[in-house]
């Protein structure tokens, strides 16, 4: 194996299954790509060297004892840091955790591990995966792999940027309100928010409980529908994850794209939409119709309300679970405090960043006495509406194809400092985390900076495969692959 | 239905935080533009509708109360910052 990107987990499985390169091998050369290139794209908080290479090591064992491997056997993965991995510092991008080691993995973590792969380490984001650039982690700035003064988007930004920089295979990350599509968007690899309850969140720090779901980055949507083939599926300890039977994600999404009937909601091509973004998104659904699929014009009609109702739902959510964090079982403790009121003030003040100390704000005052029936009620109906529009055009059409965001990534530092452009920038993804659908975002184009231009396809719930053989059909046909961030190419052989 | 700086300091007390006079003049200029920005749902009539507080996930919340191994109190009190006798220690709460 020589040269560039040791590629995805097809080509890393058959390598290592014939004993042509060794999982330590392709190990190694993904350590090593992390450590020429991450100190300028800083996707990693944590790289875990000694343990990855000690697990590509049991592989390796497996494989010479002619022990069956797993699907992701050698896989080099790269971690959320909202997610538990046992033995490794979970941040969550915020300083009160700054201290914190999860006793335990995560069930997708764990399901990881079984299946072969290798875990890395853990990658940066927005803390408590609240932001769209990852610029409110309390650590550093991730920069975007295809130009270093851009934001990678966020909250996943470090795991969307390791795989598009060749430092990971694949990436798990956790999707709210668009932290999974949005980054891989702006990155241009290929992210999915499967359906709520598809995937266990036992092990997932939890932002909002009734949106959140774990959803995978690779560099193609076959990489995607693998990992998710390993991650999904019932989970007793998730008492809102489904006990649906899990289809062979990557044998559907070979089906194509010939009969489907696909939606273009108009009210996700405003006018004054940039124009590059809308005209990438229009060629890729001319691509489909040459595939054999069938366009139709339809309406969601309270796509507008979706920002207003999501930032109601998810901060009144977050508001009580971040309520946890008190200074007491885990994580930091302000020191000389005084009383037991002072020391929760204390540790809460000096220890969240100002994003979800504003976040906290809102959310309990949505929830507060007196204003509850007109904001977090409102917010519930509202979201009602969202979910039957969608219900209504899954009746006319089988996937639904907008622009994962309007724009392509914007400059580090730009909307910083104004939270409400901030949240306009997940505009196209929070309506599916109101109504619980799966959604992809995969890369269709390149703006004439060079920039990745995403675009979402929607099912219906639990029809993930329908979702993904949309987009593996489209990928091909795009040919977007081959199009790779202006990094130096990793050095050499492989030792 | 702007909120006062008052205002700001209550929720704030509910929320177990507290901010610099400069951080409520900012805080609370924020909070109002981003509440001023959800007013517009107030164009929808939504009192025929139900909430949705959480959609249907296919899962079965109930299973079999049955005893199954835990993390030992050890592990539990691992990233307490401060543990005695086995247990979490914090300031004294009855006088």
């Amino acid at each position: 194996m020589t040269g560039s990107a040791p590629g995805g987990i097809a080509a890393i499985r058959a390598l290592v299954a014939s004993g042509e390169a060794s999982a330590v091998e392709i190990c190694r050369a993904h350590l090593d790509r992390a450590r020429a290139i991450d100190t300028q794209v800083r996707a990693f908080r944590h790289l875990d060297g000694e343990q990855a290479l000690a697990a590509a090591e049991g592989i390796d064992r497996d494989r010479r004892a002619g022990k069956p491997l797993g699907p992701l056997a050698g896989v080099p993965v790269a971690i959320k840091d909202v997610l538990c991995v046992r033995g490794t510092p979970a941040t969550c991008g915020s300083r009160i955790l700054e201290n914190f080691v999860p006793e335990y993995d995560a069930t997708c973590v764990a399901r990881l591990r079984q299946a072969g792969a290798v875990i890395l380490g853990k990658t940066n984001m927005d803390e408590f995966a609240m932001g769209s650039s990852t610029e409110n982690s309390a650590y550093e700035v991730t920069r975007n792999p295809w130009d270093l003064e851009r934001v990678p988007g966020g909250s996943s930004g470090g795991s969307a940027a390791a795989v598009a920089a060749g430092e990971a295979s694949v990436a798990l990350g956790s999707d709210t309100g668009g932290s999974v599509r949005q980054p891989a968007s702006f990155c241009g690899v290929a992210g999915m928010k499967p359906t709520y309850g598809r995937v266990s969140r036992f092990g997932l720090i939890a932002f909002a409980s009734s949106l959140d779901q774990v959803g995978p980055f690779g560099r193609t949507t076959d990489d995607v529908a693998r990992v998710l083939q390993v991650i999904a599926g019932h989970d007793p300890l998730d008492s809102t994850c489904s006990t649906l039977p899990v289809p062979d994600y990557p044998e559907e999404m070979r089906r194509g794209a010939k009969g489907m009937v696909i939606g273009v909601p108009r009210e996700y091509f405003p006018k004054g939409l940039d124009s590059e973004i809308a005209g990438s998104v229009r060629a890729a659904l001319e691509t489909a119709e040459g595939l054999g699929a069938r366009v139709e014009e339809i309406s969601l009609p309270h796509t507008e309300y979706a920002i207003p109702a999501y930032y109601i739902v998810a901060t009144a959510e977050a508001s009580s679970n971040l309520a946890r964090y008190d200074g007491i079982r885990y994580g930091r403790r302000a020191a000389n405090a005084g009383d037991l009121t002072s020391l929760y003030v204390r540790t809460r003040s000096d220890g969240f960043g100002a994003e979800v100390k504003r976040r906290i704000m809102l959310g309990t005052y949505v929830l507060s006495s007196g204003y509850y029936d007109a904001y977090y009620l409102k917010g519930l109906k509202v979201r009602t509406l969202i979910r039957r529009d969608f219900e209504t055009a899954f009746r006319k059409v089988d996937a639904i194809v907008t622009p994962t965001s309007p724009t392509a990534a914007f400059r580090l530092g730009e909307k910083l400092d104004d939270p409400l452009a901030m949240y306009l920038s997940d505009i196209f993804t929070v309506t599916i985390n109101l109504a619980g659908l799966p959604g992809i975002s995969i890369p269709c184009g390149l703006t004439k900076d060079r920039l990745p231009i995403g675009l979402q396809i929607i099912g219906r719930r639990f029809e993930e495969e329908t979702v993904l053989r949309l987009a593996g059909a489209l990928e091909s046909g795009l040919a977007f692959n081959d199009s790779r961030p202006p990094l130096p190419e990793p050095s050499g052989e492989v030792r | 239905m702007a909120i006062t700086r008052d205002e700001a300091r209550h929720i704030a007390r509910l929320a177990h935080l507290e901010f610099s006079d400069a951080e409520y003049e900012r805080i609370t200029r924020q909070l109002n533009s981003i509440l001023e920005f959800m007013e517009q749902l107030n164009r929808l009539d939504t009192s025929a509708i139900e909430p949705t507080a959480h959609v249907e996930s296919g899962a079965e919340a109930f299973r079999d109360d049955v005893v199954r191994p835990s993390i030992s109190r050890d592990e539990a009190l691992a990233n307490a910052p401060e543990s005695e006798h086995g247990l979490f220690k914090v300031p004294r709460v009855i006088g």
